[in-house]
């Protein structure tokens, strides 16, 4: 029984961190269309940002907590750089926008070797996120690692602010607005370049989030991205494109049949299972998990 | 909102260009056996040229550069002795970038444009078996420095680091003399996990051990709470790790998270060395073991020179360890092959190979001509509060090297 339950927390765990590098590209590829090969590098800035702010500061718990905005900061503003530089200019072409990011992506990776070397570092988990809850004591023990519920907490405040920013606020309805009907929004007075610039901002800032939890989990290198962007595209393939509730549903099913498979086989055999999984569902449910309801004919 | 037909014409360009991107990074490069040719050493000059070949950026650079660091001391300590026949020794560097079909191309370059003596490197299993081919063709010589998994014994290398029964054979005899009666393998999916998990295997059956359990995790892989709860679940005795690189970081804290200890269970390790010790943190290592020929803290006046030497050269924070050590030793051993051939050509050097001795760190080693190897002695220790290693069992004397690990029943049917 304990071994359901804390592979079930395994996978939500898992979950929480898919759902998290997924979550700033559901409103850049899924919202503005916009394949952007670069967000995984972005995901590194956020991580490399923690790195910077503990060597400045000498207490990694507050230099956690600065680096959580400031890591959206940085990630966001190299975002924005690249949607003014770039993209702008190729919202029409996106086998080109996708060449481009990727080029950019190199770029980014080779410059993160240069200024903090080719190995990876590591850094320094709060000591109040080293502890670990225990459940069920005995045998065969139950423990939630407070990391992992730190995570698990960022992924939801994130899910719930983007929603509510998405939903409430006249942003989010000029977001809306301008992904339903671009012509339309321009027509009714919206400045469509600056939502879109804002709404890269955003998605952009959030794998800067992303990468701060990560530090969490692992080491910090050049190289991070290439590994996380392959997974971030297909939580958002499988969720449903332009789905926020589809990405986060489908960011946890991939979560805990990775654990289920990973515990009952092993780590290849699970990996392999989950992309089976996926391109099975795509080939019974092209559109993903939930549909765009539109009256387009297309 | 996007149109369906937009809409899955996207997934479908993210998709595929994802899995193009994950391939770029697979690679590999075969290359066929033939016949020795001698290989070309330009002896012309003052110097003499040597060839050192380590990953100098990438995922293995961390601990390369290490390695790259005590051949040239070795180098410096030579040349200011007077060099090798008369002549000082001119280093020549490559980076194989952690990739291995890289590493092949310089050496290459090492011995057919450079024309050196020999060339001292390599790191991974993944790139010595890449090189390989490159040296016999070319009928040239290599000096591999690190710990491996044994079954190979070519003539145009020579391994100064342990084979399997200098290592991971002594590490099952201990934890057999600690009364240690069930084992959960962990390990990196890539070759040296594999065959050593296999040799494990084959000991545990003749030995009354019970395998509880076997996990690889990708190379690179930082995701480790579930192999920590199966081991957990499994309750062994002991974790025998032959995980490689950063996945230890994140596997040795989600141990540590499950609630397991070195007490409640070891876990012993043969890829982590004093270098990585610093990596990982040994906040999450204490007491764990480790197998090894050579640690920072080993006895004698050879290994004290040593350390300061090293220390004095690249910093008083710099651990040493024995990857590095058997660097070092390699340079050593090859200049006294040449002193005693009197030549630089590969053939004479390697018909003076048999019983050159060396005052290495670790202690006397001597090379064996036959299999090229070299007498070792195998070290168990533990890791401490202060990150350094310390000795708790020893085998005393140097093993002799056994790469197919021939005089031991149990291996048969392994090579």
């Amino acid at each position: 029984m304990t071994v359901i339950l804390s592979q079930s927390f395994t996978g939500i765990s898992i979950g929480a961190v898919l759902l998290l590098i997924a979550l700033g590209l559901s409103l850049t590829f899924g919202q503005m269309g916009v394949i952007n090969m670069a967000h995984g590098e972005f995901i590194m800035a956020g991580a490399y940002t923690v790195y910077v702010v503990q060597k400045s500061i000498d207490s990694a718990g507050t230099s956690l907590l600065i680096s959580l905005p400031l890591a959206f900061l940085v990630a966001g503003a190299m975002g924005v750089l690249l949607e003014w530089l770039l993209i702008r200019r190729l919202y029409a072409r996106p086998l080109d926008t996708l060449l481009v990011t990727w080029g950019v992506s190199l770029m980014l990776q080779q410059l993160a070797r240069d200024i903090f070397g080719a190995p990876n570092v590591n850094a320094q988990a709060p000591s109040w996120l080293s502890g670990r809850i225990t459940l069920v004591d005995g045998e065969h023990s139950l423990t939630l690692a407070h990391s992992r519920l730190f995570i698990l907490g960022l992924a939801i405040a994130a899910v719930v602010a983007l929603t509510l920013t998405l939903r409430r606020t006249s942003l989010g309805r000029r977001i809306r607005a301008v992904v339903q009907h671009r012509d339309l929004a321009e027509a009714s007075g919206i400045a469509t370049g600056r939502v879109d610039r804002i709404t890269f901002f955003i998605g952009s800032g959030l794998a800067g989030l992303a990468g701060v939890a990560l530090t969490l989990v692992g080491p910090i290198g050049p190289t991070m991205g290439t590994n996380i962007i392959i997974d971030a595209f297909l939580v958002i393939v499988v969720g449903g494109i332009g789905q926020l509730r589809g990405a986060v549903i489908a960011a946890f099913a991939l979560g805990v049949l990775q654990a289920v498979m990973e515990y009952s086989t092993t780590v290849s055999v699970a990996r392999v299972t989950v992309l089976v999984a996926i391109v099975a569902f795509l080939q019974w449910r092209p559109q993903g998990i939930y549909t765009l309801r539109t009256r387009s004919l297309a | 909102m996007l149109p369906i037909a937009r809409v899955r014409r996207l997934a479908a360009i993210a998709v595929a260009s994802a899995t193009a991107l994950a391939l770029t990074a697979c690679g590999a490069k075969t290359g066929e056996e033939s016949a020795n040719a001698a290989a070309t050493v330009d002896t012309s000059g003052d110097t003499i040229k040597v060839g050192l070949l380590n990953s100098l950026s990438g995922t293995m650079a961390i601990s390369e550069v290490t390695v790259r660091d005590a051949l040239m001391l070795a180098i410096e300590e030579i040349n200011a002795d007077g060099g090798v026949l008369g002549k000082q020794i001119e280093p020549i560097s490559e980076d194989g970038a952690s990739d291995w079909p890289t590493f092949a191309e310089k050496s290459e370059k090492l011995i057919q444009q450079d024309q050196v003596a020999a060339v001292f490197g390599c790191w991974t299993s993944a790139s010595r078996k890449a090189v390989l081919p490159v040296f016999e063709q070319n009928g040239s010589l290599l000096f591999y420095p690190v710990q491996y998994e044994g079954l190979e014994q070519s003539p145009n290398i020579f391994y100064t680091g342990a084979t399997t029964n200098q290592q991971i054979v002594p590490a099952l005899d201990y934890l057999v003399e600690e009364g240690v009666e069930s084992l959960y393998l962990v390990g990196s999916d890539y070759v040296f996990p594999r065959t050593a998990n296999r040799i494990i295997r084959a000991y545990a059956e003749e030995h009354g051990i019970e395998i509880v359990g076997e996990d690889y995790a990708p190379l690179g892989s930082t995701e480790f709470s579930t192999i920590a709860n199966k081991v957990e679940q499994a309750g062994a005795d002991a974790v025998f790790n032959t995980l490689n690189g950063d996945s230890n970081v994140s596997f040795f804290s989600e141990y540590a998270a499950t609630g397991l200890t070195a007490e409640t269970m070891p876990v012993l390790s043969v890829s982590i060395a004093e270098e990585e010790v610093k990596s990982i943190g040994a906040e999450n290592l204490e007491g764990q073991l480790t197998s090894w020929n050579y640690y920072q803290t080993t006895e004698g006046e050879a290994n004290e020179e040593f350390v300061a030497a090293f220390q004095e050269r690249y910093g008083a924070d710099r651990p040493t360890s024995d990857p590095m050590e058997a660097a070092y030793t390699s340079v050593y051993l090859w200049a006294a092959m040449v002193e005693e051939a009197g030549s630089f050509e590969v053939e004479d050097v390697r018909a003076a190979a048999d019983g050159i001795t060396f005052e290495a760190p670790e202690g006397t080693v001597t090379v064996d001509g036959e299999t090229q190897h070299i007498h070792k002695t195998a070290r168990i220790g533990r890791i401490g509060a202060d990150g350094l290693i310390t000795e708790v069992w020893s085998s005393e004397e140097p093993i002799r090297p056994d790469p197919y690990l021939r005089d031991y029943d149990w291996a048969e049917g392994l090579s």
